[in-house]
């Protein structure tokens, strides 16, 4: 099992992940249209922090006890049982925040345009997260569970 | 006698976080839920959103339709536990049952306070507002009664939540509050007041520093109410929502120790073997200072339901002290409090930043170098990572002059503690 992790050490705060992910998540899909047409109703689901020579990349770390959960009041936010990513069911989410309360991360924002909490969904569909795939500096990078925890 | 492994009383968010926290160490000896309410496990807070429309029945389930088939669970759902033998470790139904455990999880939560000396509050078009049930009640007497104003009793959170939902209906409201700000024990006097303005700038009447006295009926109805100050208001609907008290009757009468709720320690343990409690109902360790207290609100009550789950279940979790935090949209402006937001000493140091124009207010309190409360009113997007703060007890002397920057984030928080959060276990692709 594979999970994302952010290497501040080569990150140079390009935001590309940025602009891969507001795309990824828009509904046209295509980067012109996204921005041109679609800016005031989509975020990216990341954000790139930077603060002098230091910068990365931060999504929801879809943590194993999600404290994003514990506190969601309507059981939108979830573990999806085949990848155990935590999601949003925006289908069931009214927007009270509560995650946004808890969240250690500040990783999840108000959707823009809907009243619904707005967070990394791991790029469902696509083989990697497009955060992943684009970052020209290995900064977001993908890595096994064991690597990681060492 | 034959004992069942786990019992839980009660069926809302303790009890499934209890039921969670079981599944993770047992996977599959049975659960027995037993709730006098008898719904599916449901959403406590949606009931406002139920009341204005927002949400529909189907919306209400909090879990699955499946959840307790696919948990092994027995679900006694409208029945209500009248008593608790921890000795004989047995409890006793309404309906004449007697039923053995070997854990028993009393998640009963809080029942709603009734207006000590109010005249007339038994009649009918006077509710109280934490149910599902008391929600279709209401709903169907505005229908029958076409209600066209109504009178919160109380501006705390379940007040404001039940006046949401009758603006919602276009419903003139007024609220009637007894201390001098509504939302008075998570909000500091800025943010009440920035609370009450957004209220009345939607036609929503506050008055504080009164109480209603007497409800006037009829025959063909509720008439109005008369406050304190013997002034009247005239309206079909009166919602008292002056605040909910631990459910402890089924404990009544036992040498299980009760103070304000039921007593428990960090894991969850009541003082007798076997028996549990978390939630609303249960007083427990506070994060912030000394003693223990009941701190009724939806985080806690998920929490401390898993760790008395895992703790049932022959797991060990241990409950690190609670806090008040609730993050709730006052009409539509959204806020967030945790913990200590107006100190009363002068050990405090006080940041904040308000713009009063854009309904924007940030506040954080801190005491030995340590944030204890905080406010965020507008944009709360990072809110979370100063509860944080809150919760791991993080000494934020090296970067108290960036807490309220515009730029402040991770990168703000020493390198340490930012390692520990982001590396923490879980993203799995
Ligand atoms: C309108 C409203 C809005 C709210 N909004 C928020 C919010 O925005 N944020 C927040 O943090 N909190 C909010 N809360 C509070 C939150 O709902 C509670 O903290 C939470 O529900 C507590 O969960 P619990 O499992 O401890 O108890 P409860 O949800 O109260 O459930 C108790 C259960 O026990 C059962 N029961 C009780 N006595 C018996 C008995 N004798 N026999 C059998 N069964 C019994 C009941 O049927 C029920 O299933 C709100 C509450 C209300 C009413």
């Amino acid at each position: 099992m594979k999970r994302i992790v952010a290497r501040e050490e080569y990150c140079v705060g390009c935001r590309l992940c940025e602009i891969h992910c507001l795309v990824q998540h828009s509904k046209s899909k295509k980067i012109i249209k996204a921005f041109r047409e679609e800016r005031d109703s989509v975020l990216p689901r990341l954000r790139v922090e930077e603060s002098g020579c230091v910068s990365f990349a931060l999504q929801c770390r879809h943590c194993e006890q999600a404290s994003c959960i514990e506190a969601c009041m309507t059981g939108a936010m979830h573990r999806a049982p085949e990848t155990g990513a935590v999601l949003c069911d925006t289908d069931r989410c009214v927007g009270c925040w509560m995650c946004i309360m808890v969240c250690p991360l500040g990783a999840i924002r108000r959707g823009p345009d809907s009243h619904v909490a707005s967070k990394c969904d791991l790029c469902i569909g696509e083989d990697y997260p497009v955060c992943v795939a684009n970052c020209p500096n290995e900064a977001i990078a993908l890595r096994e569970e064991d690597e990681v925890n060492a | 006698m034959h004992r069942e492994p786990y019992v839980i009383i009660g069926n809302s968010v303790a009890a499934m976080g209890a039921v969670e926290g079981i599944r993770s160490v047992d996977a599959d000896r049975p659960i027995t839920i037993i709730s006098n309410e008898s719904h599916h496990t449901y959403s406590r807070p949606l009931i406002s959103y139920l009341l204005g429309r927002k949400v529909g029945d189907d919306d209400m389930l909090y879990r699955p339709p499946d959840f307790y088939d696919k948990n092994n669970i027995r679900a006694w759902l409208g029945v209500e536990v009248i008593g608790v033998d921890p000795r004989a470790g047995t409890l006793e139904t309404a309906d004449g049952r007697t039923i053995g455990f070997e854990n028993l999880l009393i998640a009963t939560g809080g029942k709603p306070i009734v207006p000590p000396d109010v005249e007339g509050a038994e009649a009918p078009g006077v509710f109280a507002f934490t149910t599902w049930d008391d929600a279709r009640r209401i709903q169907e007497y505005i229908e029958e009664r076409q209600v066209e104003s109504a009178v919160v009793v109380g501006g705390g959170l379940i007040g404001l939540k039940s006046m949401e939902g009758l603006v919602q209906l276009g419903i003139r409201t007024t609220i009637v509050e007894l201390a001098d700000r509504i939302l008075g024990a998570t909000f500091d006097d800025t943010a009440s007041a920035m609370a009450r303005r957004r209220l009345e700038q939607s036609g929503v009447t506050v008055l504080c520093g009164n109480t209603v006295t007497s409800v006037e009926g009829t025959e063909e109805g509720l008439k109005g109410v008369v406050l304190r100050d013997e002034s009247r208001i005239e309206c079909s609907l009166v919602i008292f929502a002056i605040g909910v008290r631990p459910s402890v009757d089924v404990v009544r009468g036992t040498d299980i120790e009760v103070d304000r709720g039921i007593l428990v320690d960090e894991r969850m343990r009541t003082s007798a073997d076997g028996i549990y409690a978390a939630g609303d109902v249960a007083q427990a360790d506070l994060l912030l200072g000394d003693g223990k207290l009941p701190i009724p609100v939806f985080p806690n009550a998920a929490r401390q339901g898993r760790i008395a789950g895992v703790n049932m279940a022959g797991g060990e979790a241990r409950w690190r002290g609670g806090i008040a935090m609730n993050a709730v949209e006052v009409l539509g402006l959204p806020t967030v409090s945790v913990g200590l937001t107006s100190p009363g000493d002068d050990q405090c140091e006080i940041l904040s930043e308000l713009n009063e124009e854009e309904e924007q207010y940030r506040k954080i309190v801190l005491r030995d170098d340590r944030v204890v409360g905080a406010i965020f009113i507008g944009d709360i997007d990072r809110a979370g990572i100063i509860t944080g703060l809150v919760r791991e007890r993080i000494d934020v002397s090296e970067f108290k002059d960036l807490l309220l920057t515009k730029e402040f984030g991770l990168l703000s928080l020493p390198r340490e503690y930012r390692k520990h959060i982001v590396s923490g276990r879980g993203i799995v692709v």
